[in-house]
């Protein structure tokens, strides 16, 4: 397919010329990206470790944000994300993904952990488990 | 890509229309890298589900033992550490490979996949000691979804190796012609992308779950 359509003259409308070799990247786009990387792993895993953040909420909500922007960071810098690759089919495609994967991940969680708040009676539960092992536990909540 | 479904009469019309139609078709041209990414981001759905399996079973020790007492964070940097590494030494073929480099290209390749190896022998050591303490994914419905997602990511990075090495001998043979920079550039995508998985790995399951 690329073949036929790299000699095709018309219809372009983007700047690059040559084959399907994706963006054009730069060593210093590449080298922000790492160093900021870097310091976004170092710093959670040091918050982890030197038990800095005593609140577990806390902590959850601070990890969970450097992961957010260190996604975003690979996003751009090493998988050279903009609004114009592809005429912006791939940042479309990324959007709708995003807000599936949040949907089903916080759907899930959503769901999950309200049926057993629900369920979960305060008594034979634990017993029960006991008896029938761990998969059985599960199996007697609905 | 053109339209089949013409009305019968209008036939011969149609034809010159369809031709004209054809000719100022719009199309990507790029493609093979915006087909490749839906295949990433489909992939991302695969993971999505381990991770929002995890999530709901991650605290679920069955009185078994939990991620505080078993994640041994200093192996796990060091993990994230390979893969980090491996991304920029990809990065730095990909340079490599603008310069129509075959030497440079491969080499750093190779360094790529040397980083890739520590990273998946250190996990199958992590694994391995796991299972020798009792931990096995049986042991619990925390340790079934932990294998389970890690277990997916590792297979990725396995795939992705085989693909490297399999990619480096075919530029060693033919050189940086047009269908090995194409393929180079959606393994590039396929790397960059398994690191992007591996931050939600070591954020939500190790460092979170030594919390």
């Amino acid at each position: 397919m690329s073949a036929q359509h790299t000699h095709n003259a018309h219809g372009h409308d983007d700047h690059h010329g040559h084959h399907d070799d994706g963006p054009h990247s730069t060593f210093s786009g590449y080298m922000a990206g790492f160093v900021l990387s870097i310091i976004l792993t170092a710093i959670p895993f040091w918050l982890v470790m030197a038990k800095v953040i005593a609140d577990r909420n806390t902590a959850v909500l601070v990890l969970g944000g450097f992961a957010v922007i260190q996604i975003l960071v690979h996003m751009v810098f090493f998988l050279h994300m903009n609004g114009k690759v592809e005429g912006g089919w791939t940042l479309l495609s990324t959007i709708f993904t995003v807000v599936f994967v949040a949907i089903a991940i916080a759907g899930t969680l959503w769901v999950m952990f309200h049926m057993n708040t629900n369920m979960m009676p305060e008594h034979p539960q634990a017993t029960a488990a006991a008896q029938h092992g761990p998969g059985a536990a599960h199996n007697t909540a609905p | 890509m053109s339209d089949i479904r013409l009305p019968a009469g209008a036939a011969a019309g149609a034809l010159a229309q369809r031709e004209y139609h054809l000719a100022h078709e719009p199309h990507p041209e790029n493609g093979t890298a915006l087909g490749f990414w839906l295949y990433l981001m489909s992939d991302c759905l695969i993971f999505a589900a381990l991770f929002a399996t995890y999530g709901v079973l991650g605290r679920s020790y069955a009185a078994g033992p939990t991620g505080a007492q078993l994640f041994d964070l200093p192996l796990v940097a060091l993990n994230t550490a390979f893969l980090l590494l491996s991304s920029i030494t990809f990065g730095f073929a990909m340079l490599e490979k603008q310069k129509q480099n075959v030497k440079t290209t491969l080499a750093w390749l190779a360094v790529t996949g040397v980083l890739g190896l520590c990273f998946l022998g250190l996990e199958l050591y992590e694994f391995s000691h796991l299972i020798q303490q009792g931990a096995g994914p049986q042991r619990s419905a925390f340790l079934s979804a932990f294998f389970t997602l890690v277990g997916t990511h590792g297979l990725h990075v396995t795939f992705g190796l085989i693909w490297l090495v399999v990619l480096m001998v075919q530029i060693g043979k033919h050189g940086l012609i047009p269908a090995n920079t194409r393929r180079l550039m959606c393994l590039s995508m396929f790397w960059h992308f398994l690191d992007v998985v591996w931050i939600g790995v070591f954020t939500f399951v190790y460092l979170m779950g030594v919390l």
